[in-house]
This record gives C-alpha cells, sequence and structure tokens, in this order.
C-alpha cells in the first residue's frame, strides 16, 4: 500500500515534470539549409520569418545552420529530442532524413519547406515558382524593347529550371516571338553566392541585345541587378523584396513567402488544434508567389501592363491560363 | 659546425604537434572569450561531443573515415613528389562508380556489392587522377594546377549525372534512386547499440585496411621504394632506371582511387543514394591531414581522427552553445589547420636550441656559438 502511494508519487512527479519540461522546451526551432542563414535569399526568408514571430510574440526559438549532409538526421534527432515543437526545416534537400526521423518522434510536428515528405506528423509546403515566374516573364516581355529577355539561375538544379521554364511561359505568352536566354551561374553551391560570374553573365546577355533579367541565383543575384543597373538595362530580383537595392532598374520582383511560411509554422504547427499536416501548396490564390509592386518601381509598371499581368493571374488562378510546371516531367517544352 | 641539430624523433612526431595544437586551441580560446562565451565550457563541449557518448563517438568516427581515405591520397601522392590536391574531385566522381554498382546489385548483399563497389569507385577515382597523372607525365602539366581544374570538371560532370541522368522523376531534389537495403554498407550501430544513430559503418574497416596497405606498400615493396626515390630526386630515380613517367601515372592512380573510396562511406554506408556535394570539402581536409600526419599512416589515422572531432565536436558546440556560429566552427577547424599546417615549423627553431641546451655534449657548443653571436 505503502509502495503504490510511493509509486504513485514518483509517476505523478514523473509525469509533472515531463509536462513542464514539456511546457519549458515547446520552443519551435528552425533549421537551415546548407547555404547558411544570411544568404541574402531563401534561408534568410526563413530566418526573417523567424525573427518576425519572435517581435511578434516575445518567444524563444531555437536555430541551427547545417555544415554538411551527414548532419541533418542528427540535427532532427537533436532538436526534437530535447523538445522543441514544431521543427521547420528549409530546403528540398531535407526528403530522405525527415523521412527517417519524423516516425521516431509522433508526438513532434514538423514543417519542410520546398519538398514533399508524406509522414503524419509533417506539413510539407509547395510554392508555386512556375506561376509567379510567369508573372515576372509576362512583365518581363512587356518591358523589353529589344524583344529579347535573359534568365541566370543559380546552381543548375531541377527547382531552378521551374523558375526558369514559368518565366519563359510568361515571357512567351506576351510575346510568341520573344528571345529567351538562359545562363547558370555554376555547378556547385559557390553558386549561390557568386555575384561576380553572375554580374558578368548578365553583361554578357546584355552585350547580345537582352534588356530584362530575371536573377533567380539567391545571393549572386546582386550581381546581375548591379550589371542592369551600370548597363540602363532592367531586372527582376527573387524570393524577398528585392525592388528596392537597385530603384528604378529592378523592374519587379518575384515573391516567394518563405518568411510568411516560416512565420505561420511557427504560430500554427507547434499545436496539434491547428498543425495542418500534408501537402500544402501555395500559389498565386493565396499569395505564397506573387510579383512585388512598391514605390520603387510603381513608375516601370504601367497601368497597361498591371492590366495585362492581373489578367494573366486571374488567368493562372481560375485554371484559363497554363503554366507547364518543370517538376511533373524534367523539361521544360516550349 | 651547426648552430641546430634534428629534433629527437619522439619530439618531432608528439611534442611538436602537441604544442602547435596546444597553442591552436589558446588562440581559438580567445576567439571564443571574445564573442563573450567562456572559452573552458567550450573545449569541454567540444571534446564531450566528439568521444563523450555513443552517438558523438559515431560521428567522429564517420567524419574520420573519409578523412584517412583523402588524407591517404594525398600522402601516396606526396611520396612520389606530387601534391594531389583533386581529392575533392575524385572522391566526388566515385560515387558514380558506387552507385551505378548499388543500384545494380541492391537485390543481392552486401557482401557482393560493396567489395565490386569498392573496385568501381576505386576504377573511377583512379581513372579522374590518372587524366592528370598522364598529363603530368607526358606533357609536363604540373599536377597541382590539372587536380584542381579537375575538381571542377567533377562538379559539372557531377551536377549533370545527377540532374538529367540518375535523377528518378518523381524527386525534386537533385540526388539518385535510394539504395535497397542489399547495396548497403551496414551500420556499426546493428553490431554495437553503443554507437546509437551515428552512421559510422564499415567503411571503416575499408579505410584501417588502407592506412595499413599504404605502409607496406610505401617502404615494405620495390614500387614503394621507387616511387619515394622518385619523390626525393627525380634524377637520381631516372639514373636508377625508373621510369618516371610510369610512377607518376600508377602513384596518381593509387591516390585518386584511395580518395575514392569517400564514396563508399557516403554514399553506400550513409547517403544510400548519391547527391549533390556529398564530399563537402573532405578532400581539402585531406590535405591538412597529410600534412599533420607527416604522411605517415599512424599520423594520418590520428589526425583524422582529430579532424573528426574538431567536426563533430564543433556540430556539438553549436547545439550547446547557440552563440557560437557556424563561421566560428570554421575559424576554430581553421586555426588549427593553420597552427599543425602552414604554421607547422613555428616553434620548431626554439623547440631545437631548446632540445641542444639540455643536451651536455652539445651545450658547451650552443653557449659557443650564443657568445659567438652577441660578440660577434
Amino acid at each position: 500500500m505503502k509502495l503504490t502511494t510511493f509509486t504513485k508519487a514518483i509517476a505523478g512527479g514523473v509525469a509533472l515534470s515531463a509536462m513542464l519540461t514539456g511546457a519549458a522546451l515547446a520552443d519551435p526551432a528552425v533549421i537551415y539549409d546548407l547555404g547558411g542563414k544570411f544568404d541574402k535569399s531563401f534561408n534568410e526568408a526563413a530566418y526573417n520569418g523567424a525573427e518576425a514571430w519572435k517581435a511578434e510574440t516575445g518567444g524563444n526559438y531555437l536555430d541551427l545552420e547545417l555544415q554538411n549532409d551527414a548532419q541533418r538526421e542528427q540535427a532532427l534527432r537533436r532538436f526534437a529530442g530535447q523538445g522543441a515543437n514544431p521543427i521547420v526545416m528549409a530546403g528540398f534537400s531535407w526528403a530522405a532524413a525527415l523521412d527517417a526521423v519524423a516516425p521516431e518522434f509522433p508526438d513532434t510536428n514538423f514543417v519542410v519547406i520546398d519538398t514533399v515528405v508524406e509522414q503524419p506528423n509533417v506539413q510539407s509546403i509547395m510554392f508555386d515558382e512556375h506561376t509567379g515566374s510567369f508573372l515576372v516573364g509576362a512583365l518581363a516581355a512587356m518591358q523589353s524593347g529589344s524583344g529579347k529577355v535573359g534568365f541566370i539561375g543559380g546552381m543548375d538544379v531541377p527547382l531552378i529550371h521551374r523558375f526558369y521554364c514559368g518565366y519563359a511561359y510568361g515571357a512567351r505568352a506576351v510575346n510568341p516571338e520573344i528571345g529567351l536566354t538562359e545562363n547558370y551561374t555554376g555547378t556547385t553551391p559557390a553558386a549561390w553566392n557568386d555575384p561576380v560570374t553572375a554580374g558578368e553573365l548578365a553583361k554578357a546577355q546584355i552585350d547580345s541585345g537582352v534588356d530584362v533579367i530575371f536573377a533567380a541565383a539567391g545571393g549572386s543575384g546582386m550581381g546581375v541587378l548591379q550589371a542592369a543597373k551600370d548597363a540602363g538595362k532592367y531586372s527582376i530580383g527573387v524570393d524577398s523584396n528585392q525592388n528596392h537595392l537597385q530603384p528604378g532598374s529592378v523592374l519587379t520582383s518575384m515573391l516567394k513567402r518563405v518568411d510568411t511560411a516560416v512565420h505561420t509554422a511557427f504560430l500554427e504547427a507547434g499545436d496539434d488544434a491547428t498543425f495542418k499536416p500534408g501537402r500544402i501548396d501555395l500559389g498565386l490564390a493565396d499569395g505564397g508567389v506573387d510579383y512585388a509592386v512598391d514605390d520603387n518601381n510603381a513608375a516601370l509598371i504601367t497601368d497597361e501592363m498591371k492590366a495585362k499581368v492581373e489578367e494573366l493571374k486571374a488567368g493562372v488562378i481560375a485554371g484559363t491560363v497554363e503554366v507547364h510546371d518543370y517538376y511533373t516531367d524534367n523539361a521544360c517544352p516550349l | 659546425m651547426s648552430a641546430s641539430r634534428p629534433l629527437p624523433r619522439w619530439a618531432d612526431i608528439v611534442l611538436l604537434p602537441a604544442i602547435n595544437l596546444f597553442m591552436a586551441f589558446l588562440v581559438s580560446g580567445l576567439v571564443v572569450l571574445m564573442i563573450g562565451e567562456n572559452p573552458l565550457e567550450a573545449i569541454t563541449v567540444i571534446i564531450y561531443g566528439a568521444f563523450g557518448y555513443g552517438d558523438g563517438f559515431g560521428y567522429t568516427l564517420y567524419y574520420a573515415t573519409n578523412f584517412i581515405f583523402t588524407g591517404l591520397a594525398v600522402a601516396v601522392a606526396a611520396h612520389a613528389g606530387l601534391f594531389n590536391i583533386g581529392g575533392d574531385g575524385q572522391a566526388y566522381v566515385a560515387g558514380l562508380g558506387a552507385i551505378v554498382v548499388a543500384l545494380a546489385l541492391d537485390q543481392t548483399h552486401w557482401l557482393i556489392a560493396m567489395p565490386l563497389a569498392v573496385l568501381a569507385a576505386g576504377a573511377v577515382g583512379g581513372f579522374w587522377a590518372f587524366v592528370p597523372g598522364w598529363l603530368q607525365a607526358k606533357r609536363g602539366s604540373h599536377v597541382v594546377i590539372t587536380t584542381i581544374m579537375f575538381n571542377f570538371i567533377a562538379a559539372a560532370l557531377m551536377v549533370y549525372m545527377v540532374n538529367r541522368v540518375l535523377k528518378p522523376a518523381t524527386t525534386m531534389a537533385p540526388e539518385s534512386e535510394t539504395i535497397d537495403i542489399g547495396g548497403r554498407v551496414p551500420q556499426l550501430r546493428q553490431f554495437f547499440s553503443f554507437f546509437g544513430y551515428s552512421p559510422v559503418n564499415l567503411s571503416i574497416v575499408i579505410a584501417v585496411l588502407a592506412l595499413i596497405g599504404v605502409y607496406i606498400l610505401v617502404w615494405h615493396t620495390k614500387f614503394g621504394y621507387a616511387m619515394r626515390v622518385l619523390g626525393k630526386n627525380p634524377t637520381a630515380s631516372r639514373y636508377a632506371g625508373i621510369s618516371n613517367s610510369r610512377m607518376i601515372m600508377i602513384t596518381m592512380t593509387i591516390s585518386g582511387a584511395l580518395a575514392g573510396m569517400v564514396a563508399i562511406n557516403e554514399v553506400m554506408g550513409v547517403q544510400n543514394r548519391l547527391v549533390l556535394d556529398y564530399v563537402a570539402g573532405a578532400g581539402f581536409v585531406g590535405i591538412a591531414v597529410a600534412l599533420m600526419g607527416r604522411n605517415h599512416p599512424v599520423g594520418i589515422a590520428l589526425a583524422a581522427l582529430l579532424f573528426g572531432a574538431l567536426y563533430q565536436g564543433g556540430q556539438e558546440l553549436q547545439f550547446v552553445i547557440p552563440a557560437v556560429t557556424r563561421e566560428m566552427i570554421v575559424v576554430i577547424q581553421a586555426l588549427v589547420i593553420l597552427f599543425t599546417g602552414a604554421m607547422e615549423g613555428l616553434f620548431r627553431p626554439a623547440l631545437e636550441r631548446s632540445f641542444m641546451l639540455f643536451t651536455p655534449e652539445q651545450k658547451a657548443e650552443a653557449i659557443a656559438v650564443s657568445s659567438a653571436k652577441t660578440e660577434g
């Protein structure tokens, strides 16, 4: 009898302490991909989302930068073991690691951006990069006086081809005769942060007659924006609103709201009541991707251009305008 | 009469590296102090993270496995007077050999798949080093330049192969199909639960065999002797009837094949698929490992363990002390490379002098030299 009370007390104590530690440690966590936290692009957008959450709620969050692929599972187990909830991952390379770790921690909610993992406690957020790129492609074609538009990608990976394919479709939708030039900064991860090479590629494109260039190249895009500004041509930014970087030269930016996604995940995914597992596609309809108009480029986007692009946008949302998704067949049939 | 005398062997291979390592940690400690953290706590975390528990130790060994292969690759070439900077590229393309064999045989058994994959990865990695070797031997194109250029060719080739050939249409990430269980190298954790979830696998056995093999090859075979003669003096080796160009090509191929073993560890042991940039700079760390290990297998094993510990301990540090960023860890690793590699000789003159003072028969001579200096 005594023993039972004692065990009960212990059990109660354990349960209580588990609850306490659970409550104390249920901070959200974000893990950045190999590009690093401050890549001026994708990972930084995730960081900004986390910071926005922190400023809004006053809460604390955990974050980690990876150094190599082998650390993915290690980092996930570590954060999940510490009781972090939810755990948000940014990047398309997480699929295998998360697929292995998620079943080990059924009570932890995971959110992964840019890839799909089918587990009951994982939310996969995908952005329709192709439709966002479609709109900026249309704007590029309308702005171009030479009838040639360019694209400069970062590392030569499928995700960036998805951007290009949408862009090309958008340009062709406005002007079926438009000339398209496609270049990639490199084949190693250094390509995400090589503004010099990207700038030289932009100059080469400009020399060949291109007058609007879309830079989907992470930190390398800075070089493209600068080169276009120097030559008096136009550029298009990516991921976050980059219109302010070279006002008057940046025609628009293709917004990919990774920051909002992380922010929302931090707010909602920690609680099972609001957590929505499964695949979520963020597209034009919900503002997950869009083109940016602000004071810096209001003068560049004429009412006529705006009317046309809004018409296309409505068409894409309604399904009457078709944009090819590179992911469906790994090809871009133009 | 010489003012200095070579250090005793134990001081050269134990004391000097220890002093260098101590200095590296001292300066790293100052850096940690500068960002307002406790350096003693940081070092404790690094050591605990690398050796203190099964998972951590497993990760240390996993990193060390890679560094042993790339360190040996650099060392073998160095014995023949060749500086192979291309370990990264050789290890990278070797992944092609490993993945093709692993995917083809993943319905059989690892005892069949692994040896064949070792051969295939070695062949591809070896070929990637053979070409610069051939260019050096026949055309005089310096191997330092060509191997570095081959790293970039490797990166471009692999992006093409992974994105356009190996990637299944259904995956979005640039990676090959996943290898089924039969093509995977068994994890040590399957035999010892001590290692927790760490990715250390049977490739470490290949690494140990490679260490022994290189020792025998370099010091106990005719070929190894010829290699070392070439390294010490190409003119003498030519005079002795050794074909220098043949030696260069064979040595580079062996070097590349050793680097290629990284693919076994990474592709078949850890990732179970071919991903972009899986080498993650191990080829370059191999240079530091070989330099620190004095191109000797025992030294390389210890240096590889040290760098493995730094990688894993550094990761632990990020978890425990969030103020220490990824860049800080690179700084600490770089300081170790700087002190044990580039500035390896920093304390040698001082150490040599102090050793002379403590040797009776040299003491008088040393005093005579230093007084002659002050008088002169």
